[in-house]
């Protein structure tokens, strides 16, 4: 029976499922305009002052043309892979302390506000923190302390990772539900390997995404490593010296008074964005091919 | 083989609530023994002491005796080593989502440490047999996650990976209530199948399914065990009233 009343009921609801549709389309594209505005600038600007030298030369000195950026690309592979080993670890392991093995207790709740004041502090204080705990006392006795290093760039930037990958994985993990805990302990496995063996693989995407954001925030960070990793024309893979990262390089060129340094800062904006999509990209292909269709 | 459960002054806490109090019950070797009771009774409680899963949950608290056998699970034992002898499948099933057919039934010998290819394999395609889902899941062990399964097929897969252990005893908390009837029936077989080999606790809601896969019943009400006495006695001629007043539909 389709009387009058339902009919205009019927108008109405389609009306209201139309708009929102709309709305939620809309917000979509409202989000993504502005990635792809930025990439379609960047490549724009970018693209033509790239060419192997970018990639295989050390910058030139200021008033000669060409010359690259290849010791800040390899100087940001290195802090980056620095920053993850201590941020990863760090990170996770205080995330399951907060999700699993502490929640509800005092030590945890301190943690987990530390963890949230630390996420707000600018990354400026980062860096100056970090020269005042790595780079500027002077302890003979203890490796990479008392001078610029890109060992204290990567302590800057792995600190800032810790906040974002304790808090994500706590969430993850919480989002686990009690019945597959309970399933695991029901089999007599023991509390600890229950946790690492299913709930944090139950969580690992989750867990995951939460690093790459981390990586993601902290490799187009400059601020932390002025006072720190302090940049370097030439080529170093010494831990115990300054090195050169990408942003950092961007910087000082974009802020240079040379049109030749503004053309490769923007050239070196581009590199660092398509480096952090194929990192992000590549770890996420590696790490969801064990996982099982037919879960998600 | 299965062993006897011997419950004496059994009491259980959740913080200030007194959930159980003083059960006192024995639980016949391979045999199924049902649990009836309205919601909240404590019957679930009750199954979760005789896995020392209740102290899972920080607030809880027990204190009497259960005796597994010869052994007392509450004097000196560890609760990894008991649950290890006392399978549970749980209300909802709960496959581990990100295994595998193959890895969910392994699960419980894996991770306490067994590695050997053979040991694991036979294993897995025993209990699967056991709880009657070999035939419906043997082409895609590795190849389907556990969670890809029907309710009823999951539900199955998690009695097998409780059979892979190799328990005494299996406790059921309501199997069959998030499933439709044939699904239903198909857990009922199985536990009729199992008795023999298993002592069977199996808490439920459906008094038919009691009456029909239970040899002993207890009822549960408050927190006390008001009445425990074989099924046929229970359902046909109880003899307290308030057992007869529930299982007639009075209440509950």
């Amino acid at each position: 029976m389709n009387t009058g009343a339902q009919t205009i009921r019927t108008g109405v609801r389609d009306w209201a499922d139309r708009t929102v549709t709309f709305l939620a389309i809309a917000a979509t594209v409202i989000v993504i305009a502005p990635l792809l505005a930025i990439f379609a600038y960047l490549l724009f600007k970018g693209a033509a002052s790239l060419n192997l030298d970018f990639f295989t030369k050390i910058p030139l000195p200021p008033g000669e043309s060409g010359g690259g950026m290849a010791n800040a690309i390899l100087g940001s592979g290195i802090l980056l892979g620095i920053a993850s080993v201590i941020g990863v670890p760090i990170g996770i392991g205080s995330g399951i302390f907060l999700a699993e093995f502490g929640r509800g207790t005092r030590l945890a709740n301190a943690v987990r506000f530390t963890a949230d004041v630390l996420n707000g502090v600018p990354s400026i204080v980062m860096g100056v923190a970090t020269y005042a705990l790595v780079v500027s006392p002077h302890i003979k006795w203890l490796p990479f302390v008392g001078h610029f290093s890109a060992m204290a760039g990567g302590i800057a930037l792995g600190i800032m990772m810790i906040p974002t990958i304790t808090r994500t994985t706590e969430e993850m993990l919480l989002m686990v539900p009690n019945a597959v805990r309970e399933a695991a302990l029901g089999l007599g496995v023991p509390n600890w390997r229950s946790v690492l063996s299913i709930t944090v693989r139950t969580a690992s995407p989750g867990i995951i995404t939460g690093c790459m954001l981390a990586f993601a925030r902290v490799a187009g960070e400059t601020a932390p490593l002025i006072f720190t990793a302090f940049g370097n024309n030439f080529w170093s893979t010494n831990l115990n010296e300054p090195i050169e990262a990408l942003p950092l390089q961007i910087w000082v060129y974009a802020t240079g008074p040379y049109e030749e340094w503004h053309r490769l800062a923007w050239a070196g904006s581009l590199v660092l964005i398509v480096l952090i999509v194929f990192a992000v990209s590549l770890v996420r292909f590696v790490t969801s091919r064990g996982v099982l269709k037919g879960n998600s | 083989m299965g062993v006897g459960i011997e419950v004496t002054n059994l009491n259980a806490w959740y913080g200030t609530n007194h959930t159980l109090q003083e059960i006192n019950l024995n639980i016949p070797a391979n045999h199924a023994t049902a649990l009836i009771g309205p919601s909240g009774c404590g019957k679930s409680t009750f199954v979760r002491c005789l896995n020392r899963m209740h102290e899972t949950n920080p607030i809880a608290r027990v204190t009497g005796s259960v005796k597994m056998g010869e052994m007392d699970i509450y004097a000196g034992a560890k609760p990894v080593q008991i649950r290890r002898r006392v399978g549970m499948v749980f209300q909802r099933p709960n496959p581990f989502p990100t295994m595998s057919i193959y890895d969910n039934v392994a699960s419980g010998l894996k991770l306490n440490g067994y590695t050997n290819r053979r040991v694991l394999d036979e294993t897995v395609e025993r209990s699967l047999k056991k709880a009657a889902l070999w035939d419906e899941v043997k082409n895609d062990l590795k190849k389907k996650s556990g969670a890809s399964l029907s309710g009823g097929q999951q539900q199955r897969l998690c009695i097998a990976r409780a059979l892979a252990v190799d328990p005494e005893v299996l406790l059921m908390d309501e199997p069959a209530s998030a499933l439709d009837p044939v699904s239903t029936s198909k857990i009922e077989d199985l536990i009729f199948e199992l008795k023999s080999q298993y002592t069977i606790v199996i808490v439920t809601h459906n008094m038919q399914q009691a009456a029909r896969v239970a040899e002993k019943t207890g009822f549960f009400l408050n927190g006390r065990l008001v009445e425990f006495d074989s099924t046929h006695k229970i359902f046909t001629n109880p003899s307290d009233k308030r057992t007869e007043d529930y299982i007639t539909g009075r209440f509950g």
